[in-house]
């Protein structure tokens, strides 16, 4: 019942075709339907319970090498009709670039599509009030961890589904039709207390998995959401220094994903990035290696094709510290002159961009203990904040808080410090890799050491 | 305004009428609950991106639905469907009735129009203008960026225009309608020097068609980003520590969306998850410091002639002189704290339930002359341009990333900096606002905030401003 590929897939075909009828030359269709649940309670009473469905329909066309991208929700007939004849219209505004076409035939993915185990039956066994129950559960035990933790800024449990069909087709038929399904549900949890100077401390903990076994447990989850919420008690600003900086996997993976922003297609035909023409050269520490990877089964972001209908490929980004390739979807590729490499994705209303699947900091040999042990004193960081990144210069200054290490031990925790250095700096400085990679997301990457930057604060 | 395309408005194919509103209020309330809402909306948009010398594409969409929220003590119930079939809104309002858990509760006997005021009366929608015009002013911006100077390399110019129908119903017995315009024109360029590159931008706009462009002509736009651009290509490493910050007028303002805003919106203090909860009537800023959220500025990107539940946009002074007067109310929080809702109840869709959220927020001007505040700093940083900022609620700490700052030198401007990231903590940063400039500006429509995943237009203004001591994050120790 909750698997809507078949019917995605009809409406999609039907589109490209009425569209090329309507005078496109080429079109793409994206047709998606889902749904979303999701809950939250505080302090144990139930505040939001969210359930609905949701559809959308993108049409990319071409005429002339001319291009326009459009979408709707209203799948009724007169206004499909509608739909069609002002997106061909609106192509027509659009001015012609040589590049605006539909990859060639023999780049497209074929079937059998690679099966990647995105869908979990078992997720709908949590309805509205077994989603509650979990929210409740996680919360109490994080309020029950410690006398400490004096209020909660609640727990939410969501669910959300979703089927969607991407076809393609010019004036001979349809060239692709593909459909995937995923499932994905997460639960988190966010204790307070407060500290002595009036202050509130909050922090969180989350699991997220597209199947519903391999969620942690709520008990699991309020537990370390107190632990992380109690330990910032007594935060405050250290002195302005030049140190090492550790940081752990949710902080990291904002760095992770400004990595993404400047090996990105869009940003190198652009010249929007200071990774512009370093194709070959060490642009991070030996200890360094990051792939895209859309093929893991089961994973956060994987993907059978791109959002231009080509097959999905591992591509190793960075290898020891080397840049190996950016990540290209069809535009940007033949901006650069050179073939695509698969990175494409495509939401039902915008263009196709280049963007990451499973990207992956490769995790390295030493223990986390090991990565903060043999710092003598320096900062370990567990947020960041902010938007201080340039990506065409590569400056980087985010606000941050986390822990001082001295002499290999967490002391006490900080808040309300920057940390800053040229993001070049930055992944050249990488002295220390660790073990313990965070798959939780599709952005994946372990406990990071930056040998030197600069921590603002008094 | 005389247009309107939605087909929940009168005489459109699903029409709305209070007969029908009734009824699907029944529905919401079907399991009990003190309050329900149908919220209707219909919303269409379009872009045109310019890029290397051409139309790089155009693009636009159409979205409707019906979003129908029921509230039970403080629990909220929330449903939504993508066709006005009395089917389809009927399962949406059963669906959100199933947070209640007691007898029906009946909906309004009658349901009255709600008359409203008009802060962005158009003429004619920029939707309903010939695309040729706004081809045109993209051309115009990506010649006057170049023109600026040689060593622009790369222009990207935008345009995205939308029109918002919305409808909202309430169990409390009325019916609010509203067309909300909103204009934004964005320009980006890359500029090049001696293997350097540095990244500039400009834009604005808000709930206006195309008349903005008579007092804010595209060349304006693209000379102002051809500007930073440029000017920071050779900027020098930025200093770190505390130490005194001047901020320029306009978009400055995002400081005090971060530092105060954000916690003053009634449903942190309903939770007591803020650090101005039970602060009322205290002392929290400097007296110089008044700060408004304000609903009403003409034409302005935040401001709204009804909020997202119904009720008019209106002025609310947050902070005055410094002692903190009051929070931004949704329904639900003013309930909570038995005041009235200050017309702060937003969302982004009606996918989305309502949340307090602010509108145009702004500081007031102050005594003192601009120039006079930068040559009482002897060493520190005047912040220019910005790319936002964020905030935790709870302990109050904020930042503000700068795209263009210089340093100050003994009273003067004197070198760029590189791009920069200022920390604060919300109530100490406001406490030591020592001096406050005559040169009140707002911002020029480009500002969104997000908030729970979901983002709504605001805008923000300052005069120049002067913070005794705030952390900057620069690389030089």
């Amino acid at each position: 019942m909750y698997d809507q590929r078949e019917e995605l897939c009809r409406i999609a075909q039907e589109v490209a075709a009425r569209a090329v009828a309507a005078g496109a030359d080429e079109v793409e269709v994206v047709a998606q339907a889902g749904a979303e649940l999701s809950v939250e309670v505080r302090l144990g009473q139930p505040e939001l319970i969210h359930e609905a469905g949701a559809r959308g329909l993108g049409l990319r066309l071409f005429e002339g090498r001319r291009t326009a991208v459009t979408y709707t929700s209203d799948f009724r007939e007169e206004a499909l009709r509608d739909f069609i004849a002002t997106s061909v219209a609106l192509c027509r505004l659009s001015e012609p670039d040589e590049l605006n076409q539909l990859p060639a035939r023999h780049e497209l993915a074929r079937e059998p599509l690679p099966e990647l185990e995105l869908w979990d039956e078992r997720a709908f066994t949590v309805d509205a009030a077994g989603a509650l129950e979990r929210a409740q559960a996680a919360e109490a035990a994080a309020l029950s961890w410690s006398p400490k933790i004096t209020n909660s800024d609640g727990a939410s449990y969501s669910r959300v589904y979703r089927s969607s069909a991407f076809v393609s087709a010019d004036r001979s038929g349809i060239c692709f039709c593909g459909t995937s399904r995923g499932t994905y549900q997460s639960l988190v949890v966010k204790p307070l207390c407060d500290d002595a100077d009036g202050k509130k401390r909050n922090g969180s903990y989350w699991t997220a998995d597209r199947f519903l076994d391999r969620l942690l447990s709520p008990e699991e989850v309020g537990r370390r959401a107190a632990e992380r919420t109690v330990r910032k008690l007594g935060a405050e600003k250290i002195a302005t220094a030049e140190m090492p900086v550790v940081f752990d996997p949710d902080a990291g993976r904002a760095l992770l994903g400004l990595l993404f922003s400047v090996v990105s297609g869009g940003a190198i035909y652009r010249q929007a990035s200071y990774l512009c023409g370093r194709e070959g050269s060490q642009v991070a520490s030996p200890l360094v290696s990051v792939v895209d990877d859309p093929l893991i089964l089961r994973g956060p972001g994987s993907r059978a094709f791109d959002g231009d209908g080509l097959p999905s490929r591992r591509n190793v980004v960075v290898e020891a510290g080397v840049l190996r390739c950016y990540l290209l979807d069809t535009y940007s590729a033949r901006k650069l002159g050179r073939a695509s490499n698969g990175c494409a994705s495509r939401s039902v209303g915008g263009l196709p961009h280049p963007s990451p699947s499973n990207f992956i900091l490769q995790p390295g040999p030493t223990d986390p203990a090991r990565i903060v042990g043999e710092v003598e004193r320096g900062l370990y960081v567990t947020e960041l904040m902010g938007y201080g990144f340039n990506p065409v210069t590569g400056d980087f200054s985010r606000g941050a808080a986390g822990f001082l290490i001295e002499r290999g031990e967490l002391t006490r925790p900080v808040s309300e410090v920057t940390v800053s250095a040229n993001f070049d700096d930055l992944l050249q400085r990488i002295d220390a890799v660790g073990n313990d990679l965070d798959r939780r997301s599709s952005m994946m990457v372990p406990t990071l050491r930056v040998a030197r930057m600069t921590v603002a604060g008094r | 305004m005389s247009i309107s395309l939605a087909p929940f408005a009168p005489g459109g194919p699903a029409a709305m009428d209070a007969t029908l509103a009734q009824r699907l209020l029944g529905h919401a309330l079907c399991r009990g609950g003190d309050h329900a809402d149908l919220y209707f909306e219909y919303r269409t948009s379009a872009s045109y991106v310019f890029e290397e010398g051409r139309v790089k594409t155009v693009g636009g969409g159409v979205s409707l639905g019906l979003g129908v929220r029921v509230l039970h003590g403080s629990a909220t119930g929330y449903a939504y469907c993508e066709e006005l079939t009395e089917e389809a809104m009927i399962a949406a309002a059963r669906t959100a009735a199933q947070i209640a858990r007691s007898g029906a509760s009946p909906p309004p006997e009658r349901i009255e129009p709600r008359a409203l005021p008009s802060f962005y009366p158009l003429q004619t929608p920029s939707v309903a203008a010939p695309p040729e015009a706004k081809l045109d002013l993209l051309r115009r911006a990506d010649a006057a960026a170049r023109a600026f100077d040689r060593r622009i390399i790369k222009v990207e110019c935008s345009f995205a225009e939308e029109i918002r129908e919305i409808l909202i119903v309430s169990s409390e017995g009325y019916m609010s309608c509203d067309v909300q315009p909103l204009i934004r024109f964005g320009v980006h360029v890359i500029a090049e020097e001696g293997g350097r590159r540095q990244g500039g931008s400009g834009g604005g706009g808000g709930r206006y068609g195309m008349e903005y462009f008579d007092a804010h002509p595209p060349e304006e736009h693209g000379r102002e980003a051809a500007r930073v651009a440029t000017a920071m290509l050779h900027a020098w490493e930025a200093p770190a520590g505390e130490m005194e910050v001047v901020l320029a007028p306009g978009d400055s303002g995002i400081l005090l969306h971060e530092a105060v805003g954000h916690g003053l919106e009634a449903d942190f203090n309903r939770k007591r998850t803020s650090n101005y909860t039970d602060r009322i009537g205290q002392q929290v800023a400097s007296p110089l410091c008044t700060v408004v959220d304000d609903g009403t500025i003409g034409h302005s990107r935040g401001s709204i002639n009804v909020d997202d539940e119904g009720h008019p946009g209106q002025v609310n002074v947050l902070i005055e002189a410094g002692v903190l007067r009051g929070y931004m109310q949704d329904w639900l929080s003013a309930r909570h704290f038995k005041t009235a809702p200050s017309g702060n109840g937003r969302r982004q869709s009606f996918r989305h339930n309502p949340l307090p959220r602010m509108t145009n927020t702004y500081l007031r001007p102050g005594p003192h002359d601009p120039e006079e505040i930068v040559r009482s700093v002897r060493r520190g940083v005047y912040a220019r341009r910005f790319s936002g900022g964020q905030v935790n609620i709870s302990n109050g700490d904020f930042v503000f990333s700068l795209t263009e700052s210089y340093l100050i030198e003994d009273g003067r401007l004197t070198a760029p900096l590189k791009g920069v990231n200022l920390i604060g903590n919300g109530p100490q940063v406001l406490t030591r606002v020592t001096m406050l400039g005559n040169d009140f500006q707002l911002s020029d429509g480009i500002w969104t905030c997000g908030k729970d995943g979901q983002s709504v237009p605001v805008g923000v203004g300052t005069p120049t401003v002067k913070i005794a001591a705030i952390t900057v994050g620069g690389t030089k120790a």
